[in-house]
């Protein structure tokens, strides 16, 4: 296995190198330096100078890809796209436009992003078992076909509708939660109610009907027929046979998003005001702070990849028969 | 799991029913406090008064950082008054052998002036870790290594203060930080040309800048201490003086900005520690002041807490106002020490549903009115916006000011076609200038928020003409003293004289074609404003083709002059005329000088009236003026004069003093604010109803009923099944 996740690493820095190289074209070669220090600085007084000393001090002055006037390896390594890869790949993403520290504030969202995010994965996974559950139970049934209906109901709207109803109900009509806000510590957990039942119920119309897919494919298969023959009961064969085997796909599922949670969720997090690095990442689209933008696609990437890597293990920890080699 | 849903739904109503408000976003302790409580949509970038410019960043800065003089609240037209000096800035003007020569005197006879400015003594800076000292006097936190600050997040952990008294050194030091590559003051390109010895300061600091390693240039520091120049001077402890070119009268006004309050060196030391930067404890985050309030909560990512700052001398609430101050209760607590506030929360909102919501529960003291929000609440009636009844049983007030700020669509002059001087190409744009029904856009883009613009200069800056003479003849009829937009058969003449008889371009034989630039983000009605300026065009056969880009693609055709049209906006920094013809004048063309006149306008005529105007004080010969350039503006027509847009603000029934206006950015310290009337009414308002969480309960259970039984039914026809297979 330790041969099998190594290679997997080597694979990634091939993908790591292309997103950085797709991030750099669009943000030092489509929206030049120039661009940025003009954004930054405004347009009512700014002179050229200002412009160019902007750009001096945050280190976009150097040839982006080839340093004719350098000699040796500097020829390579003075340059903006070398510089810039190094950082990325060594974690260290630099001042935000701001001049803000973007590892710190990366430390600091992650937090708010991971208390929503967390109860939203948990309560949502055992929400759509429970659904797909009962639908596969009372399959052929006309609760499996207004389950099933009403599932694909609430796959057709909108998130941002959910988002909207679940604020004007339970924070501005019953009045249960704030509206939005978010406060650290265990005074949290009365600002993340509603974005977490919200990010549940939005999310059970696909995860039900994916779910009830895996364990209708289970309940067809002849080791279900074998159990129902020994004459144990609907309820004994779908918990302890179907569901355990339909679990692999579901895990597996799962884990290859644990590690994209400390992303957070860009809509959840901007209408909720939860400080998280979702709304970071809405805000530096918003303000062009190109600098977050490259770390937070950059970081994605990184934990997208040791998702894919987790899943991959974690395939050999529920399924005996798979083997990494 | 049925039964532990239900389980966890009676914990948390029970929960719930422990607190009449659970929707309180603020902790229940602070209910009877003397806080005002606000929300901001987008992070101020910096709180450094040397970068700080626009007022998402200004309404935080000013409210700590103390510039010399401020503006009166409540006299309008704007009124310059005093803030940390003793008196009025003492201005002299010298010619050219150091005599000194009258203000009235011609701008070529003045050679150079000079402001002096007295401070007050006995004003304290707010306590903060950079003037901490020890017993030997030396300083606690300058030389921090990251051990030392183990378990320091924010400027608050550090458990020593201290503080210090004004002085002129503070803010001459601000000003030369105004030429520093380390700062990049965004002023800085306009100070040069004025501050003597300033443009070649900063050519001094940008090779020390230079000489510097990367290690040195993080930490973003220069000891402006060694660096001297002519025009700035510290007199005595109190007392400076800033020498500048020739004459600028609007100079004054600068000095109720945010870049030319004081900084402390010691400050500028402490923030330049790497193992603070890398916290994010810098200058940006942590301003270090004299003003009524200190920042002691600043994480931008959800909220900024300002307090009381215990060092500020007091101030007292102004005597005098306009006569309808009175009647506004905007007087009553004139002569009272200010600031009334304990403490200021900012929290972050940056969506318009929410922070509208937690406006109407009581949890926001004031709100501005999104169009999603509009028709909730105003209401039109008898030509005048009111409140609706709902909000005004809530005891919400409306506050309304015309702002000081241009929003126009406007013309190339450099362009061929649509620019130029001569009469068939000032018909053209006049024709198109009455096409335009910028009413109709107010009435349908901005719920009639605006004023239709008669000329550059808005209601309350000096020169703004009322009456039959504040009425553009060329666009507008005169009817009993209002203006009329004129028809569309002038508008069709004109094009007719132009040269393009309906439209048709005679070179082509086709309708004429317009290429529009704007500057998009992509907003949702965008598409619906386009087609409306489509169709104002179509009016008078004219075929517009909008071209939307990003802000830099769209400044760099303007600067290379590659537009045809374009829609901008200018907000005034300062209450002056001066403000706004310069948009106009000759020699700021952007495309030529790359200066801030977009239309690239040059008039021999207007730019020497400008000239003399520009540094005139506010006489009736100076008024003459004013209505001179305007008319031919009004005649060249570079713009079709847009609109001044109005700010609505809703303030609830416990805020007092609030007086909205755009230039008195330090507002926070007149405001005052009934704790305990906003207490009972958000009880009032915010009583959670309990009786739906029974209804899902309820819900659950009965859905469990034909479940169990579908269930038997179920296991019991398989049994049968099985049976009868026997």
């Amino acid at each position: 296995m330790f041969a099998y996740i190594t290679r997997r690493i080597l694979y990634a820095i091939p993908i790591l190198i292309g997103v950085n190289l797709i991030t750099f074209l669009l943000f030092f070669v489509v929206n030049t330096p120039r661009d940025m220090a003009v954004t930054h600085l405004g347009d009512k007084y700014t002179t050229e100078e200002a412009i160019e000393q902007w750009i001096k001090s945050h280190g976009y002055d150097k040839p982006r890809f080839f340093d004719a006037e350098a000699s040796g390896l500097k020829k390579i390594t003075n340059t903006l796209i070398f510089t810039q890869t190094k950082n990325m790949f060594l974690l260290q993403f630099g001042t935000s436009d701001t001049g803000r520290d973007i590892g710190q504030d990366v430390k600091e969202r992650m937090g708010p992003s991971l208390a929503v995010a967390i109860p939203a994965l948990l309560f949502g996974l055992a929400t759509n078992i429970f659904v797909a559950l009962l639908l596969t139970f009372f399959r052929r049934s006309y609760l499996d076909l207004y389950g099933v209906s009403f599932c694909v109901a609430l796959m057709s709207i909108s998130s941002l509708f959910y988002i909207i109803i679940g604020q004007f109900l339970l924070g501005k009509i019953f009045r249960w939660v704030p509206i939005s806000g978010y406060i650290g510590g265990w005074s949290a957990a009365k600002f993340v109610l509603l974005p977490v039942i919200v990010s549940v119920v939005a999310g059970v119309g696909s995860g039900a009907r994916w779910y009830r897919t895996l364990l209708l494919e289970e309940v067809n298969k002849d080791y279900i027929r074998t159990a129902r023959a020994k004459g144990l009961s609907s309820m004994q064969v779908l918990f302890k046979h179907a569901l355990k085997n339909a679990m692999i796909p579901i895990l597996t599922g799962v884990v290859v998003v644990i590690p994209t949670l400390f992303m957070g969720s860009l809509l959840l997090e901007s209408f909720f005001s939860i400080p998280g690095l979702g709304s970071y990442t809405i805000d530096a689209i918003r303000s062009q702070d190109f600098a977050i933008v490259r770390s937070m696609v950059y970081l994605g990437a990184v934990l997208y990849i040791v998702g894919l890597i987790l899943t991959d293990i974690s395939y050999t920890l529920v399924d005996p028969r798979v083997r990494l080699q | 799991m049925l039964q532990k849903v239900v389980a966890l739904l009676l914990v948390l109503s029970l929960l719930a029913c422990g607190d009449a408000t659970p929707n309180n976003p603020y902790p229940a302790s602070e209910a009877q406090q003397d806080i005002y409580y606000n929300a901001f949509a987008i992070q101020p970038r910096y709180l450094d008064p040397a970068k700080s410019y626009t007022t998402d960043q200004t309404a935080f800065v000013m409210q700590i950082y103390e510039p010399p003089l401020q503006y009166h609240y409540l006299m309008r037209p704007y009124e310059l008054t005093t803030l940390t000096t003793a008196q009025m800035p003492q201005i002299k003007y010298f010619d050219q052998n150091d005599r000194e020569v009258s203000a009235s005197a011609r701008e070529t006879r003045v050679a150079y002036s000079e402001y002096i400015i007295t401070i007050q003594p006995g004003i304290l800076y707010q306590p903060h870790p950079a003037f901490a000292k020890n017993e030997e006097g030396q300083y606690l936190y300058h030389v921090l290594t990251t051990r030392d600050i183990l378990g320091i997040e924010t400027l608050s952990d550090f458990k020593e203060t201290g503080s210090r008294e004004l002085t002129a050194d503070d803010y001459v030091y601000q000003i030369k930080r105004l030429a520093s590559p380390t700062v990049n003051s965004p002023i800085y390109g306009l100070m040069r040309d004025y501050i003597i010895g300033l443009a070649e300061l900063n050519q001094q600091l940008v090779q020390v800048y230079d000489e510097q390693t990367p290690e040195q240039q993080a930490l973003a520091y220069i000891d402006l201490n060694n660096y001297d120049i002519e025009g700035l001077q510290v007199v005595d402890r109190y007392t400076y003086k800033v020498k500048l070119h020739g004459k600028y009268p609007q100079f004054k006004y600068w000095l109720a900005m945010p870049f030319f309050a004081p900084m402390p060196q010691e400050a500028l030391v402490f923030y330049a520690q790497m193992p603070l930067i890398k916290k994010n404890i810098t200058l940006d985050w942590f301003p270090v002041g004299t003003g009524p309030y200190m920042m002691t909560e600043n994480n931008p990512n959800r909220r900024m807490v300002m307090e009381k700052n215990p060092n500020f001398r007091g101030e007292p609430y102004p005597l005098q106002g306009m006569p309808e101050d009175l009647t506004k209760g905007l007087l009553a607590d004139a002569g009272e020490t200010m600031p009334f506030i304990d403490k200021v929360v900012f929290t972050l909102e940056k969506e318009n549903i929410p922070r509208w919501s937690k406006f109407l529960q009581g949890y926001y003291d004031s709100s501005g009115i999104e169009s999603d929000n509009f028709d909730q609440a105003i209401q039109a009636g008898g030509g005048q916006a009111s409140l609706t009844p709902e909000l005004e049983a809530q005891g919400i007030a409306l506050l309304k000011e015309v702002q000081l700020t241009d929003f126009y669509w406007g013309f190339n002059m450099l362009d061929d076609q649509v620019g130029g001087y001569s009469v068939k190409q000032q018909k053209l744009r006049q024709a198109i200038s009455i096409a335009f029904d910028v009413e109709e856009f107010i009435a349908i883009f901005l719920n009639e928020r605006g004023l239709p613009a008669q000329g550059p200069l808005p209601p309350g800056i000096f020169g703004h003409a009322e009456g039959v003479q504040g009425i553009n003849p060329y666009v507008y009829n005169d009817v009993n003293g209002r203006a009329m937009r004129k028809g569309l058969d002038e508008a069709k003449r004109l094009m007719f004289e132009a040269g393009y008889p309906n439209g048709i371009n005679p070179a082509t034989g086709r309708r004429l074609i317009v290429n529009m630039d704007v500057s998009s983000r992509g907003d949702p009605d965008e598409k619906a404003r386009f087609a409306w300026m489509r169709k104002q065009f179509d009016k008078i056969g004219i075929n517009l083709n909008i071209r939307a880009t990003d802000w830099n693609r769209f400044r760099a055709k303007q600067e290379k002059g590659l537009i045809q049209m374009y829609f901008m906006g200018w907000v005034a920094d300062y209450p002056d005329p001066e403000n706004f013809f310069f948009l106009f004048n000759g020699d700021n063309g952007k495309a030529l000088q790359g200066g801030v006149n977009s239309s690239n306008y040059n008039n021999p005529r207007f730019n020497r009236l400008f000239n003399r105007m520009k540094n005139m004080e506010d006489t009736p010969e100076r008024e003459k003026i004013i209505q001179e350039m305007t008319d031919i503006l009004r005649k060249d027509a570079p713009w079709v004069w847009g609109f001044h847009p109005e700010s609505y603000l809703l303030k609830q029934d416990w805020v007092h003093n609030i007086n909205i206006n755009q230039m008195v950015r330090g507002s926070m310290k007149y405001i005052r604010v009934d704790s305990q009337l906003r207490a009972q009414q958000r009880k009032a308002w915010n009583q959670a109803t309990y009786w739906p969480i029974l209804v899902v309960v309820a819900f659950f259970l009965l859905l469990l009923l034909p479940l169990i039984i579908s269930y038997r039914n179920k296991e019991h026809r398989s049994v049968q099944k099985r049976f009868k297979d026997k």
